[in-house]
């Protein structure tokens, strides 16, 4: 419990500002796919797109890299959770 | 002398850095989940009445949602810049870079306020005359739109909230760089938020 | 001799000192209290509406009151009594002490969530008196009915959902206690199963109630502004209502069993003096049946209208689930097994768990599958299964808990000819109360309702007098426990010879816990 424990690296603001960018040309570019109506495909690329950007702020905005493994292992149980539960609703949405 | 073993004994467990660090991601996963819920929720409708919905997001103003994109996401630098500031020793920078952050969110709730009042002001909301003539879908997504936008500003609001007594912490020197917790805490439910809206984004205003 | 919790005060007194305290033992007794006196009201429901089903047509009241009557039963037992009964009370109290710590990680929020808790309580009981009047939708809501009724089913939400927080806030708390505040040398296999229960048992608390929460908020909004999402009539869809209720609600019942199952896996070793058969199976059994208890919640939902394929989907999960608690049934027994047993009263309510829970586990099982399911859906039969295992099980092993620890708790011993007596009134008296439930429930008594047919006249009359039993013994127990404590003999700082460390430490415990952080070196259930 000392300072050697508190947090880790501190990410450069250079980075900071890289992972900004990226998101934003992610947004201009979920917004280009929407507009280039894909049909059914659009919604997969759409989330594709989000997915790319959350991973960015989980991984580098919220210094999940940084992280020991024991909280990247929790937030897929999360993840796994929550997929889960879609997948078995489905069971019974898709098959009415 | 028991009052103060006491107050030694709280001080011993206020410093466990990590531990602090995990109940928040705790309950971050909690949050997840709540959202969690309402995306299922959203999804077996979509898969329902996926012409209705079209139609219906159809109606948003993209140009707003994309505005509020670009707000929420530059929101989230200035957080992650103004925690890294403290770590190092920069005060005056984080100090800034908090405010900006707090700026950034009262705008998007500015431009959330005056997007659901045009939509009120066209009757489209739960409830209203209006509503019932429209097919079921179409009604299904706009109280979809309401409560998940509805859930999200709320959420934006509390973190306005947290922050300002955050940047009142750190202007009275309780956050500095050897004890930073509350502030990286704060930092973290923030980035959650803005993840919520970069999903929100697509769902209701990218439906083609 | 160190200076007990009792004595230490902390910066405030009287009342404040335990309303006001951020010590885990002051709030695990807090919420020890509170939830006995909900104990307490929920008893008293049951007890109004067995009398009414004494003798068919009306007997003491009528069809809506004994409607609110079942649904505050079902409210106040489910979520203010048996999810945090063993969890909340001994967990908070004996949690930091087992592992070696202090305190919690977060004290004050333990104390918030207590705060979110006993304001959820105040909601519930308010619904009595609440225009409109009390809920008359049950413990599950289950819409279309509960938008349209006009009882106070929105306040009943408000206080599940609040109690949300509090399950939540209890949860973080104690996976984060023991990720990091575990004495040196206690490693993750050192610790007592009773703490793996209650690790199991948190994660389920965050995992599934952010649900329960977003489904109850849900429900409010479709009352006050009518959003519509569960309401056929304008395109919404009543089962997705089923489905996220049971999303929490079933894991809910892991939360409810796993810290009953933990608090058996500690007493059935000290009370037979042999080390615990199979401690890694049963400690990784209870993170199985967390991790399961995720997948089986559409068996609540077999005669809904649910999808083919979700049916034997949800079928085949839920027979999955029997494994990991028969295995943890088998490695009880084991343990018994040539041991030197003592037939203390927390072994007797530990013993009589294994078989009521049994009975409640199998029938269980008759109701995973799908076609029996159908034909004993909403009857009696689901009622005295869940009863077998909620009652017969958790709430048998809250009984356990109770004499296990009351010692280190209060410092004194209970009578135990007299909890002895308490015990045999009170397993007669459930067995006679519940049992008749199975068979009632198989020749087609409907759940529910305040009125039957002729022809099930002398069960329901025989499970009526049951309900005096089981009232008569569970009232002799909490006496003999009040008066104890009171007049009972010095306890002594470990009675049961328990190996944990909560039994090395003065009865009742100091209020720092351990002068010096102890080094462990050897495993929980080492009585060498």
């Amino acid at each position: 419990m000392n300072g050697r424990e508190q947090g880790g690296a501190i990410i450069k603001y250079r980075v900071y500002v890289y992972v900004w960018g990226s998101l934003i040309i992610l947004t201009g570019l979920t917004l280009t796919a929407a507009a280039l109506e894909f049909g059914g495909l659009s919604i997969i690329i759409n989330i594709l797109i989000a997915s790319v950007k959350a991973s960015l702020v989980v991984w580098l905005f919220m210094h999940l890299k940084y992280e020991s493994r024991l909280f990247k292992v929790m937030l897929l149980l999360a993840m796994t959770t929550l997929t889960v539960i879609i997948l078995l609703t489905f069971s019974d949405v898709l098959f009415r | 002398m028991e009052a103060e073993r006491t107050e030694h004994l709280n001080q011993e467990q206020q410093r466990d850095y990590t531990g602090s660090k995990m109940g928040m991601w705790l309950f971050l996963y909690t949050e997840f989940l709540l959202f969690g819920g309402l995306f299922l929720l959203y999804s077996v409708y979509r898969t329902r009445y996926v012409e209705q919905f079209h139609t219906a997001a159809a109606t948003l103003d993209t140009v707003l949602g994309a505005v509020n994109t670009v707000v929420l996401i530059t929101s989230s630098l200035t957080m992650a810049v103004s925690v890294s500031a403290i770590r190092k020793g920069d005060r005056k920078l984080s100090v800034s870079a908090l405010f900006l952050t707090i700026l950034f969110g009262c705008g998007f709730l500015v431009i959330k306020f005056f997007e659901w009042k045009a939509k009120i002001a066209h009757g489209l909301f739960p409830g209203a005359l209006e509503m019932f003539e429209l097919p079921q879908g179409e009604v299904i997504f706009y109280s979809l739109y309401y409560v998940i936008t509805g859930m999200h500003g709320l959420h934006v609001l509390v973190g306005v909230v947290v922050l300002l007594g955050m940047l009142t912490l750190l202007m009275r020197k309780k956050i500095n760089e050897k004890d930073f917790i509350k502030l990286e805490n704060t930092g973290l439910y923030w980035h959650l938020v803005d993840i919520v809206w970069i999903y929100l984004f697509p769902f209701f205003y990218l439906l083609t | 001799m160190q200076t007990s919790f009792y004595v230490a005060h902390g910066r405030f007194r009287g009342i404040f000192s335990w309303i006001l305290s951020t010590d885990h033992k002051r709030i695990g007794l807090l919420y020890l209290c509170s939830i006995l006196s909900f104990f307490i009201v929920g008893v008293t429901l049951g007890l109004l509406m067995r009398l009414e089903l004494f003798a068919p047509g009306r007997t003491i009241m009528d069809a809506q009151t004994y409607n609110a009557l079942f649904s505050l039963h079902g409210i106040v037992m489910i979520f203010l009594f048996i999810i945090p009964a063993i969890n909340a009370s001994f967990g908070n109290f004996f949690l930091p002490l087992q592992i070696g710590a202090r305190d919690v990680a977060f004290p004050r929020i333990n104390l918030l969530s207590w705060y979110f808790y006993i304001t959820a309580g105040i909601l519930a009981i308010s619904t009595l008196f609440a225009p409109g009047g009390p809920p008359d939708a049950g413990w599950t809501f289950y819409t279309p009915y509960s938008i349209i009724t006009t009882t106070s089913v929105s306040l009943a939400a408000f206080a599940a959902f609040v109690v949300g927080f509090s399950s939540i806030l209890t949860g973080l708390n104690f996976i984060t206690t023991i990720h990091r505040l575990r004495a040196p040398g206690m490693t993750w296999f050192r610790m007592p199963l009773f703490v793996w229960s209650v690790y199991a048992t948190s994660w389920v608390q965050i995992l599934a109630t952010p649900v329960l929460a977003i489904v109850m908020l849900l429900l409010i909004f479709e009352r006050m502004f009518g959003v519509g999402f569960f309401d056929p009539a304008k395109g919404g869809d009543p089962l997705m209502f089923q489905h996220l209720f049971w999303i929490y609600s079933h894991p809910a019942v892991y939360v409810m069993i796993l810290p009953a199952m933990g608090v058996i896996s500690d007493i059935i070793p000290v009370f037979s003096r042999r080390t615990i058969f199979g401690y890694k199976a049963i400690a990784f059994s209870s993170m199985t049946i967390a991790g399961v208890g995720y997948v089986v919640w559409g068996h609540h939902m077999f005669a809904s209208g649910m999808s083919e394929t979700a049916r034997w989907l949800f079928s085949f999960l839920t027979f999955i689930v029997a494994i990991p608690s028969g295995i943890k049934v088998f490695n009880w027994v084991a343990t018994l097994y040539r041991g030197s047993i003592i037939l203390g009263t927390p072994l007797l309510y530990s013993l009589s768990f294994i078989f009521l829970f049994s009975i409640g586990g199998l029938t269980g099982l008759m109701n995973a599958a799908v076609a029996t399911n159908l034909h004993i859906h909403d009857t009696y039969f689901i009622v005295a299964h869940f009863h077998y295992v909620m009652f017969g099980g958790a709430g048998f092993a809250f009984f356990a808990a109770l004499h296990y620890w009351y010692p280190k708790i209060t410092g004194r011993l209970y009578d135990e000819t007299t909890a002895r007596v308490a015990w045999l009134i009170v397993f007669i008296g459930f067995n006679v109360l519940y049992f008749p439930m199975f068979i009632l429930g198989w020749q087609g008594m409907p759940r529910r309702y305040f009125d039957y047919p002729l022809e099930f006249t002398n069960a329901h009359m025989i499970s009526t007098i049951g309900s005096w039993i089981l009232a008569t013994g569970i009232v002799i127990m909490f006496v003999n426990l009040v008066l104890s404590a009171a007049r009972g003999r010095n306890a002594g700082n470990n009675p049961w010879g328990g190996a944990t460390l909560e039994w090395q430490v003065s009865s009742p415990p100091p209020a720092h816990n351990f002068e010096e952080i102890p080094q462990i070196s050897k495993g929980p259930y080492d009585f060498n």
